[in-house]
């Protein structure tokens, strides 16, 4: 974040506030929300919809990712590409027959 | 010798050190928690019964920390904000507070561990306890090295805003960077463990 501006950080102080609660409200929301009995592939993606929510605020405003330089972009780009890989890769094996019994 | 870009912005990144080195130090980071994220949906999917969170884990108090943990993510930005706005007495305060949020914390999480010793519930004792010890372990570890870390901003290392101001207030932003992350993961730790 490159604003030094004393005007221009008072206006950020309240968007921190803001999203403070936006954040609290989203947590009672997420507890709620488990309370219902959907199917539980349906619960995980609801709780993981919402977690996005909070991540994306954290990340974008907390964090300054709404206003920050290209380089920090790219290494985040690379490290989610990654990230993907690493959460994908390993899911393969559950479609890799081989080596399994079959009858 | 003197430590190059920690105030200045490198001609060719455009940033100073400070910031590019706590941004590759966070990838990293994505890397060793997305390691145990992949071990967990891996066991899960693999497991023939997988039970729900709530049945096992005390969702109230981790409700609570999750609580705990955003206010201390609002108290940190608002100790860089004071910096910024050159208010050092309120940086103190804000700072004071991220640290006790901080270990009140690693007090609620130190009763939820207590309490299921007391109940022999062990990581050994099933799948489900075992990546949940690990996974909140390691994210426990990170908590303490924060409290550590803005605890020597709040008290020696602090002294740094008497003589360079900008460089100081450098360090509260990558000390706040790593904070934020360490909210974050517990924004998707909550929800799947306890929840779900």
């Amino acid at each position: 974040m490159s604003s030094t501006n004393v005007e221009d950080i008072k206006k950020h102080v309240a968007a921190y506030i803001k999203i403070g609660l936006a954040l609290l409200i989203l947590t009672v929301v997420t507890v709620a929300v488990s309370y219902i009995e959907f199917v539980v592939p349906l619960a995980i993606a609801v709780a993981l919809a919402i977690a996005l929510v909070k991540a994306s605020l954290v990340a974008g405003i907390f964090m300054h990712l709404t206003s920050e330089k290209k380089i920090i972009y790219w290494t985040l780009l690379l490290t989610v590409a990654f990230f993907f890989v690493l959460i994908f890769i390993p899911l393969l094996g559950f479609a890799d027959h081989l080596g399994r019994f079959t009858h | 010798m003197e430590i190059p870009y920690t105030v200045a912005e490198r001609p060719d990144t455009g940033l100073n050190n400070v910031k590019l080195g706590i941004w590759l130090f966070l990838a990293s980071e994505v890397m060793l928690f997305g390691g145990l994220f992949s071990s967990y949906i891996l066991l899960r999917l693999g497991a023939t019964e997988w039970p729900v969170g709530a049945t096992i884990l005390d969702v109230p108090v981790g409700a609570i920390n999750t609580v705990v943990l955003i206010s201390s993510s609002v108290t940190m930005v608002m100790s860089w904000a004071s910096l910024k706005m050159n208010d050092f007495s309120k940086y103190k305060l804000y700072m004071g507070s991220t640290v006790a949020l901080a270990v009140l914390f690693l007090v609620f999480k130190t009763y939820e561990y207590v309490t299921k010793f007391s109940h022999h519930d062990y990581p050994s004792g099933s799948t489900f306890l075992a990546i949940y010890f690990t996974m909140t372990g390691l994210h426990a570890l990170h908590i303490v090295g924060g409290i550590v870390v803005n605890g020597y901003f709040l008290g020696p290392g602090s002294a740094m805003w008497r003589t360079e101001r900008e460089r100081f207030t450098n360090r509260i932003e990558a000390a706040g960077l790593y904070w934020h992350f360490v909210d974050l993961v517990w924004i998707f730790l909550f929800p799947l463990l306890y929840l779900t």
